[in-house]
C-alpha cells in the first residue's frame, strides 16, 4: 500500500468542467480546449503513489499543472475526475467534518507564495496549526519557538509578515508547516525564495530532517539540481500530463521525451550519478587490463563526481563494492567517459 | 429519467421566461383599465378623438397609489403593535444614550474623545490634537450647540449600531454565496438611488413624526456602502491565505472569525466611517420631520433668515463630521499599515 496514491485525475477549470471532459478524454491538448472551449486544463490523467518515508519531486515548466496537483492531496481543490487516495483512504469521500480532521491530523502544507497571515505575528503564524487543533497557547507558543530557531529566525517572533524579506517569510511557512509534525508534507516550491546559501542549507537539513523522521514528502520545485538532491522519486508535468516518473537517474539517463530531455540537458552529471550506475558489472568486466596496485574501492552509492578526479589524474581503476564489501563491478575512464555525455 | 426531467424543467423554465412577462403585462392594462374612473365610451370615440395619443391618457394608469395606500393601512392594523415595540425601544436607547451623554460634564466628554482617538490612531499625536480641538469649537461656536450636538449623535450611534448588526452579517452573507450576492446587489443599488428623504415617509407613517423615523431613515440610506465594503473585504482577501487556513484544518468559522474578518477589517471600517457620514448627513436632513438636533438649528436659521446663526449651525455640523470622521478612520488606518501585503 502506498501512502498517497493518485489514480487516472483530471481537473478542468471552468464553468463546465463535465463537458468539456470527453473532450480531454479523447486526447485534445491543452491548448486546443483552451480554443475551443475556454476551459483550462489543470490536470489531465495524472496517476502516481509515493511511498511512506520517501520524497517525491514534482517538476514542470510554469502553469503545467505542479500547484493544482499538489492540492488534490489535501483536496483544497475537487478532481473533475478520479480519486486520491491517502492512507488508503478516498479523500473525496470524506465529509465536511472528516476532511477537517484530516487536514489537522495528516499533513501540513507549504505555499509558493507564503500565504502567512498578515494580522498575526510570526510566532502565531508558526502556532496556527497547533492553535486549530486547540493546543494550550503557552504549549504551541513554546513548540514554535523551536521551529522559529530551527529556521533561523529567532528574534523575529514578535515581528509581522510585512516586517520581514520574501526568503525570511518563506522560512516562516516551513516553520508553520512543520511545527504541526505532520505525516506527510506538501512542499510548493517552499525554498525558491530563498538566497542560495540558505537553500543549500535548507536542503540539507530537509535531508537530515527526513533520514530522522521519516516522512513522506511532497516536494515541488522548478530547480533540476533542486530535485535530484533531495527526490527519491521524479515526476515530471508538462501541460498537465505527466510525462515521467523514476528515479533521478532514470531521468538523466533515459529521458521520456523531448520534454524531459530539455529539461535535464544543463545537468551536471557528476553530481547526479552513482558509481552503482555507471560501473560495468563483474561478470562483464574483463579484469586482466587491470593494475592492482591503482585499485581503489568505493562504496556503490558514491556519487561520480568524487571519482572523477582518481580515475583521471591517477589513472586508476575503482572497484565497487556493496553494503557488505562485496566487489560488484569497476570503473575506469572508459566507462566515465560514456556518462559523463550528453545524450542528444 | 434523469434526462428527461431536465428536459421538462429547461422547458418550462423556457414558457416562464417567454409568456410569464406578457401574462402579467397585459394583467397590468385590463386591471387599470378597469379601475379607471374616465374611461373612453367605445371604440369609435378613441378614433373619432385622437386627443389620447397627445396626453397620456387618464386610463392608462396603473393604482399603485391606491394599492400601496390599501396594503399600508391593513398593515399598519394588522402589524401597528409590533412597530410601537420597536418605537418604545429605539427611543428609550436614544434618549437614555442622550441623558447619558448630556449629564457628564464636557470637559470629560472631550477628554473621552480625545483618549478614543489616541488609542485607535495608534498614538498619532496630530490627529488627536486636531480632533480634540474641533470638538472643543462645537460648544465654542455657541453654547447651545453642545447639547444639540450630543442630540444628534445619539440617532447617530443608535442608527450605525443598527447599520452594522444588519450589514456586516449580510456582507458576509454575500461573500458566501455568490446567488445571494446578485440578489441583493441590485437592491442595495436602488436604495442608494432613490432620494434619501423618500426614506422619511415610510418611517413617518409606521412610527409617526420624530427621532425613530430618522433612525429608520438612516439606516437604510447608510446600510449599503457597510455591506458593500464588507462583502469586498472578505472577498478581496488573498485566496493563498484561506488556503492556508484551509490547510491546516480551520473549519468556516475560524476562518471567518480568525482570518477572513480580521484582514477585511480595514474595508469594513471604511464602510463603517463612510456609514457614519452618511447618516450624518441624513440626520441632518431629518430634522425636516422634527428631529431635533444641529440640523434643527440649521433649519430654524434659514427660517428666520438669520445667516449667522444658520452658519454657525453648519460650521458645527462640519466640526461634529471631521470629529466622527477622524475617530472612524483613524482605526481603519491603523490596522492597513500592518496589515501591508507580504512584498
Ligand atoms: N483557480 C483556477 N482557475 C482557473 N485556472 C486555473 C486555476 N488554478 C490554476 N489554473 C490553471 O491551471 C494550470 C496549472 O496551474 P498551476 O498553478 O498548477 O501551475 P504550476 O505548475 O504550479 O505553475 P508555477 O510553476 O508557475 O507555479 C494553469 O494553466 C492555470 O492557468
Ligand atoms: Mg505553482
Amino acid at each position: 500500500m502506498s501512502k498517497i496514491e493518485i489514480n487516472n485525475i483530471y481537473k478542468i477549470f471552468g464553468p463546465n468542467a463535465q463537458q468539456v471532459m470527453p473532450m480531454v478524454k479523447d486526447g485534445a491538448s491543452k491548448e486546443q480546449v483552451m480554443e475551443e472551449t475556454g476551459h483550462t486544463v489543470g490536470l489531465d490523467n495524472v496517476s502516481l503513489s509515493i511511498e511512506e518515508g520517501e520524497i517525491f519531486v514534482c517538476m514542470g515548466l510554469s502553469g503545467s499543472g505542479k500547484s493544482t496537483l499538489i492540492r488534490h492531496i489535501n483536496r483544497l481543490i475537487d478532481p473533475t475526475s478520479g480519486e486520491v487516495l491517502v492512507n488508503n483512504i478516498d479523500v473525496c469521500s470524506l465529509d465536511e467534518k472528516e476532511i477537517l480532521e484530516f487536514r489537522k491530523r495528516t499533513m501540513s502544507m507549504v505555499f509558493q507564495r507564503f500565504g502567512l497571515f498578515p494580522h498575526k505575528t510570526i510566532i502565531e503564524n508558526v502556532a496556527y496549526g497547533l492553535e486549530i487543533q486547540e493546543v494550550p497557547e503557552d504549549q504551541r507558543h513554546e513548540i514554535a519557538q523551536g521551529q522559529i530557531k530551527a529556521v533561523g529566525l529567532e528574534g523575529f517572533e514578535h515581528q509581522y509578515p510585512a516586517q520581514l524579506s520574501g526568503g525570511m517569510q518563506q522560512r516562516v511557512g516551513l516553520a508553520r508547516a512543520l511545527a504541526t509534525n505532520p505525516e506527510i508534507l506538501l512542499m510548493d516550491e517552499a525554498f525558491s525564495a530563498l538566497d542560495p546559501l540558505i537553500r543549500s542549507e535548507m536542503q540539507n537539513q530537509l535531508v537530515e530532517l527526513q533520514a530522522k523522521l521519516k516522512k513522506t514528502i511532497v516536494f515541488i520545485t522548478h530547480d533540476l539540481d533542486e530535485s535530484l538532491k533531495l527526490g527519491d522519486h521524479i515526476g515530471i508535468l508538462n501541460g498537465g500530463r505527466l510525462v515521467q516518473v523514476g528515479k533521478p537517474e532514470d531521468i538523466i539517463l533515459n529521458p521520456a521525451d523531448d520534454y524531459v530531455k530539455a529539461f535535464v540537458k544543463d545537468v551536471n552529471r557528476s553530481k547526479v550519478l552513482r558509481a552503482r550506475t555507471i560501473m560495468t558489472k563483474l561478470d562483464k568486466f574483463d579484469k586482466s587490463s587491470v593494475n592492482p596496485s591503482s585499485t581503489y574501492k568505493y562504496d556503490e552509492d558514491t556519487f561520480i563526481e568524487d571519482i572523477v578526479p582518481k580515475v583521471l589524474k591517477d589513472r586508476s581503476t575503482i572497484e565497487v563494492i556493496d553494503k557488505e564489501g562485496m566487489t560488484t563491478g569497476f570503473i575506469t575512464s572508459d566507462e566515465l567517459s560514456v556518462a559523463l555525455t550528453k545524450t542528444e | 429519467m434523469g434526462s428527461f426531467f431536465h428536459r421538462k424543467t429547461k422547458m418550462i423554465k423556457k414558457f416562464l421566461t417567454y409568456y410569464t412577462f406578457p401574462i402579467i403585462f397585459v394583467w397590468l392594462l385590463v386591471v387599470s383599465y378597469n379601475s379607471s374612473k374616465r374611461k373612453p365610451d367605445s371604440v369609435m370615440e378613441l378614433i373619432t378623438d385622437p386627443s389620447w395619443l397627445y396626453d397620456w391618457p387618464k386610463w392608462l394608469d396603473i393604482p399603485l397609489m391606491k394599492w400601496i395606500n390599501d396594503g399600508f393601512k391593513v398593515f399598519n392594523e394588522k402589524y401597528g403593535i409590533y412597530f410601537e415595540v420597536i418605537n418604545d425601544f429605539l427611543l428609550g436607547a436614544i434618549l437614555s444614550l442622550k441623558k447619558f451623554l448630556i449629564v457628564l460634564p464636557w470637559p470629560l466628554v472631550i477628554a473621552l474623545v480625545v483618549a478614543i482617538v489616541f488609542f485607535s490612531s495608534g498614538r498619532k499625536l496630530g490627529t488627536t490634537v486636531f480632533v480634540g480641538i474641533c470638538t472643543f469649537f462645537i460648544g465654542f461656536l455657541h453654547p447651545k450647540f453642545w447639547d444639540k450636538a450630543i442630540e444628534t449623535t445619539s440617532i447617530m450611534i443608535i442608527g450605525i449600531l443598527i447599520c452594522i448588526i444588519i450589514g456586516i452579517p449580510l456582507g458576509i452573507a454575500m461573500a458566501r454565496n455568490n446567488k445571494l450576492r446578485n440578489a441583493i446587489l441590485p437592491v442595495l443599488d436602488l436604495m442608494q438611488t432613490i432620494p434619501s428623504f423618500c426614506y422619511l415617509i415610510p418611517g413617518i407613517m409606521l412610527f409617526g413624526l420624530g427621532a425613530v423615523p430618522a433612525i429608520i431613515a438612516t439606516v437604510i440610506y447608510a446600510v449599503p456602502p457597510l455591506v458593500r465594503l464588507t462583502d469586498l473585504g472578505i472577498t478581496l482577501v488573498d485566496t493563498e491565505v484561506i488556503e492556508a487556513a484551509e490547510a491546516f484544518g480551520a473549519s468556516k468559522k475560524q476562518k471567518l472569525l480568525g482570518v477572513q474578518l480580521p484582514l477585511a477589517l480595514p474595508n469594513i471600517m471604511q464602510g463603517i466611517n463612510q456609514c457614519t457620514m452618511m447618516a450624518l448627513a441624513m440626520v441632518v436632513i431629518a430634522s425636516m420631520i422634527g428631529t431635533r438636533g444641529l440640523g434643527d438649528e440649521v433649519l430654524l436659521g434659514l427660517q428666520q433668515l438669520n445667516v449667522g446663526k444658520a452658519t454657525e449651525a453648519g460650521l458645527a455640523i462640519v466640526l461634529l463630521a471631521i470629529v466622527l470622521d477622524r475617530i472612524t478612520q483613524a482605526y481603519g488606518k491603523k490596522i492597513q499599515d500592518r496589515n501591508k501585503p507580504p512584498k
